[in-house]
């Protein structure tokens, strides 16, 4: 018997896809948010009120992925950005190459700020970068207050946690406080917004966030 | 179930990693898998024994050792594991830490049942 020691990380194919994604997006200037959560968590309702907000202010683009169907594209393209489908028959999550593929539709000259929405599901998608400058994870108050204990992999990960559907805390068991401190227990330096995409409470808070996001990425690159 | 697509990426590092003519000695994949890599472990073996079945490696079995998940604390330097994923400092509550290990998802080495040809 031989052994052949190798070191090697399983995702490194991934891993360096992400890295070329990522210069790229350095390149270019571009801030990138890899949004997940668990399915019907509203990450599609919080792009259509960002997009609304921020039209006009920052030049933006998405990439939606879904298991099957273009419908989050179509909402999207409601507000006149581009936007590009991934659709992974099947496939839980988004890995560097799709992206990778994705960008190439897209006329990233003109955008400053680039959304990637991933396939709804709380744990896969955590392990595979796709090069984004973040993750974003959105959790719901319908969802229950545990999510966080549940699923640490995807808050360790993440860098800012959406509290979302803030509006119905009141007909519903979990406590927003209670969901918060858990994330922060898993993740202490989460930047945590609370927000309606109903009510668009905490909206504008959430996209003052971003729009400093993104002036410091653009102070990046004048210095370079 | 990513294991799937986990379980193809580590074919691809056998692949790359072994001669073609030396596949079929391959017998056991060690790997290191963190508590908190989000892998579930006998997925992952069903998986690969699916890929690799009909194939050269078809002899090949991942063999897996769990990782702790780990903590270090800057404020009372000081690590430690936690239960849960949990990344307070179990001893001074210090919310300053960052994780030491538990979230690997590495291939380390390949057992072969006879020795690797030198390839000059």
């Amino acid at each position: 018997m031989s052994i052949l020691t190798i070191q090697r990380k399983v995702l490194e194919k991934n891993d360096e896809i992400a890295a070329r994604n990522r210069e790229l997006f350095a390149r270019r200037g571009l801030f990138v948010l890899n949004v997940v959560s668990s399915p019907g968590s509203g990450k599609t309702s919080l792009l259509e009120r960002t997009i609304a907000t921020l039209r006009g202010k920052i030049p933006l683009a998405v990439v939606e992925g879904d298991v099957q169907t273009d419908l989050d594209a179509q909402r999207v393209a409601r507000y006149s950005v581009p936007v590009v489908q991934i659709v992974t028959n099947g496939g839980c999550h988004l890995e560097a190459h799709l992206i990778e593929d994705a960008l190439a539709s897209l006329p990233l000259d003109s955008v400053k700020l680039l959304f990637i929405e991933n396939v709804g599901n709380l744990v896969c998608p955590s392990n595979y970068d796709l090069g984004e400058h973040m993750k974003v994870v959105v959790a719901s108050t319908t969802e229950g207050d545990d999510k966080p204990l549940k699923y640490p992999g995807m808050f360790h990960k993440a860098s800012v946690l959406i509290i979302n559907k803030m509006d119905l805390v009141p007909y519903v068991n979990s406590r927003p406080d209670i969901l918060k401190s858990n994330a922060l227990k898993i993740n202490p330096s989460l930047k945590v917004f609370e927000i309606s995409c109903t009510t668009d409470a905490g909206i504008p808070e959430w996209c003052a966030w971003l729009e400093q996001q993104v002036s410091y990425i653009r102070a990046e690159d004048n210095a370079g | 179930m990513h294991e799937l697509s986990i379980a193809q990426s580590i074919l691809e590092i056998l692949n790359r990693s072994v001669p073609n003519e030396e596949l079929g000695n391959v017998r056991t994949v060690n790997m290191k898998v963190g508590m908190m890599a989000g892998v579930v472990c006998e997925s992952l073996e069903f998986s690969f024994r699916a890929l690799v079945s009909g194939t050269p490696l078809s002899a090949a079995s991942l063999s897996i050792a769990r990782v702790p998940f780990r903590i270090h604390c800057s404020a009372c330097d000081r690590t430690s594991p936690t239960q849960h994923g949990f990344a307070l400092c179990p001893h001074c509550s210090g919310t300053e830490t960052r994780i030491v290990s538990g979230m690997e998802l590495q291939v380390v080495s390949i057992d072969l049942c006879e020795p690797v040809l030198e390839t000059s």
